[in-house]
């Protein structure tokens, strides 16, 4: 167990620096001119002010020689400081709490409500399989920021009930919502994936078993049935995490929740390179320790891998 | 029959889909006794096991006719709750296969300790204790330690052992045991089948044992119910069939067995090929491939009593076995 958490520990040190390098380019080759961005569009700022602030953020130097600085900064504990002067590292301090919150919601409506639906339909089949069936089609087939919008104006608008915007109501309140609709990002994969796992376990010959060992059918079918099937699915959840995140730059920009993904949603137009390469890479991050987390769970739910 | 029966399958017609896989078998089984369920690959004896211990159910399969009596209770007319509660208490069951048969992800230790605690009502002290003891009753070396292992770390043999001690835990009247040995090295059959024989011995258990293996008959069996396209077609102590079989496909079967005076000649087959059970026939299923066919074969022939116990269903069976 050891030496495997440690090669997996070592193996995230070049998919962080890839990752980091590939966002660092993408913001590099944004179109148009950060400096311009940082004083408005239609400002004009003296040739002197403008090369001092280029030569503050090295922008005048090469794409490499500004990554090689960047990293040396990472090393130090320095994400380097926004083109408006806050330090990436207190921006990230500030906003993490909201986008954990949110992801956090996000993560546990899809598990519990995805896993829900899949055994549902798996079990009862007919129209309750049909009902999974069409909705997580239309689910997967609607854009995420159409339900977004639609459900702020239903709930929000025309119904009253959820704050549209903001965090001010806090925890549960103003996260339902985008935490919603970003679990719906991944819920039908989630509801699908636990509904042919089902199907597959309900066949299997140790149900039979189960069965003639006398047990009850909720016996049967939660502790041999359901517990073998979400083993696939817990690799999915895990996975799921990173998309979550992902979404919450979005989701973020269109609740106005002031999290991670808020400030990389404020900072793309802005060209704010540090902030989007310091963000990405804390997300990153998370994404790896949470996929390592998944794996090491998944031994503890199958002892074939755990003990080999 | 000179015992009183424990278990008594009558008349038994099971669907599988439009397959009528299993029509009109009967047998009884006495207690203490085994009774060798015998026959060749699809003839119908697993769905029938599987039919008496209530795992054939829609949509897949589906009984239309015939009672299966557990101390003279009907069990097919019997509400599910009462005959979960007979499961493994009252009759329980041995699968061909232990891997597959057991949950991988859970502890054998735990697998045996749930039927205490489902039908006992122990805790789960007292049930794992209970596990641990059924596993010696096997003969598991180590039972205290092993009982925290998984399936797949147990070698072929000492996961049928498992299997085993999963049917004798809560010392049921009747156990089935569906070819216990056909996954297992020839080395190891004979260590299960003594096992299985040594336990039945000494708890008074009656056993059901499907086989198609005549030596495992002979070893085992004190009577014999030989299935043909889902029927019994004839029924008799293991010594009685073997010294004259009364069924056409029964003496085929006995001929098919390998000896070792006919070393080197080509083994006996039975010619032709098992009915296609999809299409109804009228007739007497196995005529196709019998040498004593005659035109009364054309209707599917009753059941004839030959006293004793003894019965068989063909027109011509005291021509059978004269040869």
């Amino acid at each position: 167990m050891g030496p495997y958490v440690l090669r997996r520990v070592l193996m995230a040190i070049p998919v962080l620096l890839g990752t980091t390098f590939v966002i660092y380019l993408a913001v590099y080759a944004l179109p148009g001119d950060p400096i311009q961005a940082l004083a408005g569009p239609n400002q004009v700022i003296s040739p002197s002010v403008a090369q001092a602030l280029r030569e503050r953020f090295h922008l005048d130097q090469p794409l490499v020689v500004q990554y090689g600085l960047y990293l040396r900064g990472l090393l130090g504990g320095d994400l380097g400081t926004s083109f408006t002067g806050r330090p990436v590292t207190e921006i990230i301090a500030a906003s993490w709490p909201v986008t954990a919150q949110l992801g956090g919601t996000a993560w546990i409506i899809m598990a519990v409500a995805g896993v829900a639906l899949g055994v549902v339909a798996a079990v009862r089949r007919g129209a309750a399989d049909a009902a999974v069936l069409f909705g997580t089609t239309l689910a997967l087939g609607v854009p995420f920021f159409v339900v977004a919008y639609v459900t702020q104006i239903v709930f929000g608008v025309q119904l009253g009930w959820l704050p549209v915007s903001g965090v001010e109501a806090g925890w549960p309140l103003a996260y339902i919502l985008p935490g919603l609709v970003l679990a719906l990002s991944g819920l039908p994969q989630v509801a699908r994936l636990t509904r042919t796992s089902v199907l597959d376990g309900l066949a299997a010959d140790h149900v039979e078993t189960a069965v003639a060992k006398g047990l009850t059918g909720t016996a049967v079918l939660f502790r041999h049935v359901v517990r073998n099937s979400l083993i696939p699915v817990v690799s999915l959840l895990g996975v799921s995490l990173g998309y979550l995140l992902g979404g919450t730059v979005l989701v973020e920009g269109i609740f106005n929740l002031p999290g991670l993904g808020y400030q990389i949603y404020t900072a793309i137009p802005q060209h704010d390179g540090p902030v989007v390469v310091g963000i990405g890479t804390m997300l990153v991050l998370v994404f790896l320790s949470v996929n390592l987390l998944v794996d090491l769970l998944y031994g503890v739910l199958d002892p074939r891998i755990r003990l080999g | 029959m000179p015992e009183s029966p424990v278990l008594t399958v009558s008349d038994l017609h099971v669907r599988l889909g439009s397959t009528h896989v299993v029509n009109g078998a009967g047998f009884s089984l006495a207690a203490g006794r085994t009774l060798a369920l015998l026959g060749e690959s699809g003839s119908g004896k697993s769905v029938t096991a599987r039919t008496i211990m209530g795992l054939i159910r829609p949509p897949h399969g589906r009984v239309t006719a015939g009672t299966v009596l557990l101390h003279g209770q009907d069990l097919l007319a019997m509400p599910e709750e009462r005959r979960r509660a007979l499961r493994s208490t009252t009759i329980s069951m041995v699968f061909q296969d232990a891997l597959s048969a057991l949950n991988p992800v859970l502890s054998v230790g735990y697998q045996i300790a749930e039927l205490f605690r489902a039908h006992r009502g122990m805790s789960r002290a007292e049930a794992r204790r209970a596990a641990v003891d059924v596993l010696g009753q096997v003969r598991i070396p180590a039972a205290a330690r092993r009982a925290g292992d998984y399936p797949h770390q147990f070698s072929g043999g000492m996961r049928q052992r498992v299997g085993i001690a999963l049917a004798i835990a809560l010392r049921p009247d009747v156990i089935i045991a569906d070819e216990p040995t056909t996954a297992l090295d020839v080395t190891v059959q004979a260590q299960i089948l003594r096992l299985l024989g040594d336990i039945q011995r000494e708890h008074g258990t009656a056993l059901l044992l499907i086989t198609h293996d005549m030596g495992v008959v002979a070893d085992m069996a004190d009577r014999v119910a030989v299935m043909y396209a889902g029927r019994v077609v004839e029924q008799a102590t293991a010594a009685e069939v073997f010294a004259r079989p009364r069924h056409p496909y029964s003496e085929a079967l006995l001929g098919a067995i390998p000896r070792p005076h006919l070393r080197g000649r080509e083994l006996a087959v039975i010619s032709g090929a098992p009915p296609d059970l999809s299409v109804p026939d009228e007739g007497c299923r196995f005529r196709t491939r019998c040498r004593y066919r005659i035109e009364d074969c054309e209707r599917n022939p009753p059941e004839h009593d030959l006293g004793g116990g003894r019965s068989t269903a063909c027109h011509e069976w005291e021509k059978v076995g004269s040869a």
